[in-house]
């Protein structure tokens, strides 16, 4: 940026669409992103668009941690005495 | 960030017990990993139980190396660096097995189409260009529950299984297991922007996905 501050580019709400994941994975200068953030502020579609996306990846993570079972468990329990024995342990 | 160095050097500290042949190290590393690579294992082979057997197999490799890990990478991605050659080479049996790196290269080469072009209206539109066409139709009220119900987790399996194998990878590794966008990087070999073209592909489909699940009501 210049000490004049150079206009920030103006995105179109496609832009907005194909950036929402540098936005969201901070991968944008500053100055885009203040942008982004005005376009999302003054534009209902791409505000939710962008909300939806957030609410997407908060349910995609949103998964119980499942815990080993049993089986697994004692077959590699097995596959480790072997591995040790085999090294003289 | 102090904990995560105090989680890595616990790690580390568990490695060093392991190499000694210490049985309990073993088992907290397999509690701790297993559920998770046996999920990012189904991302590459598509069957529960042959991702179960590649997990199985990583921890045979890990412990067959481990003599050789010196601490220059994380345990983490040590481990899931394993899973993704074994991944790999079981998926691609019959064929030359390719690094992950390449398959990622011609995914996003070969799966260019542009995503979401429907919604809008053309660069040369006189009034409007780049401007919705169809605006988003609102997730209602309420959205937050239906998005993270039950119903809703089949939805967005579904859609991440019919993604294209790098982009389903991607997006199991980072949203479901949680990886920072720097592990998974250090562990697929491939380059930040890479990972953000598929990170986004993926995340567009599944949020198409949802969309459909989440306005049929
Ligand atoms: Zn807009």
């Amino acid at each position: 940026m210049t000490p004049h501050g150079c206009d920030p580019p103006s995105l179109s709400c496609r832009d907005l669409v194909d950036l929402v994941t540098d936005y969201l994975e901070g991968a944008m200068d500053p100055a885009t992103a203040a942008s982004f953030e005005r376009h999302a502020h003054d534009c209902p579609p791409c505000l939710e668009h962008l909300e939806q996306m957030k609410l997407t990846v908060r349910a995609a993570g949103g998964v119980s941690d499942e815990a080993i079972t049993p089986e697994a468990r004692s077959a590699l329990m097995e596959r480790f005495r072997d591995w040790n024995a085999g090294r003289g342990g | 960030m102090a904990d995560e160095i105090d989680a890595e050097r616990e790690e580390r500290e568990l490695v060093e017990a392991l190499k000694a042949g210490d049985e309990s190290a073993f088992a907290t590393l397999v509690e701790r990993y297993h559920p998770s690579l046996v999920r990012v294992a189904r991302s590459y082979v598509g069957s529960e139980a042959i991702a179960e057997e590649v997990a199985q197999d990583t921890w045979v490799g890990a412990l067959n190396g481990i003599d050789r890990f010196e601490g220059r990478s994380t345990v983490k991605t040590w481990l899931y660096r394993i899973l993704t050659n074994r991944a790999l080479t079981r998926r691609d049996r019959e064929r030359r097995s390719v690094p992950f790196s390449a398959l990622a290269a011609e995914e996003i080469d070969g799966d260019s189409a542009a995503l979401d072009v429907e919604r809008f209206l053309p660069a040369d539109h006189p009034q409007w260009p780049l401007h919705w066409a169809v605006a988003p139709q609102t997730w209602a009220a309420g959205g937050e529950d239906r998005a993270l119900a039950a119903e809703a987790r089949e939805v967005i399996d579904r859609a991440i299984d019919a993604l294209p194998p790098a982009q389903r990878t991607v997006i199991t590794m980072r949203d479901i297991e949680g990886f920072s966008s720097e592990d998974v990087c250090n562990v697929l070999e491939i380059t930040e922007s890479n990972q953000r073209v598929l990170l986004h592909r993926a995340r567009t489909r599944v949020r198409a996905a949802l969309n459909e699940y989440m306005v049929d009501q």
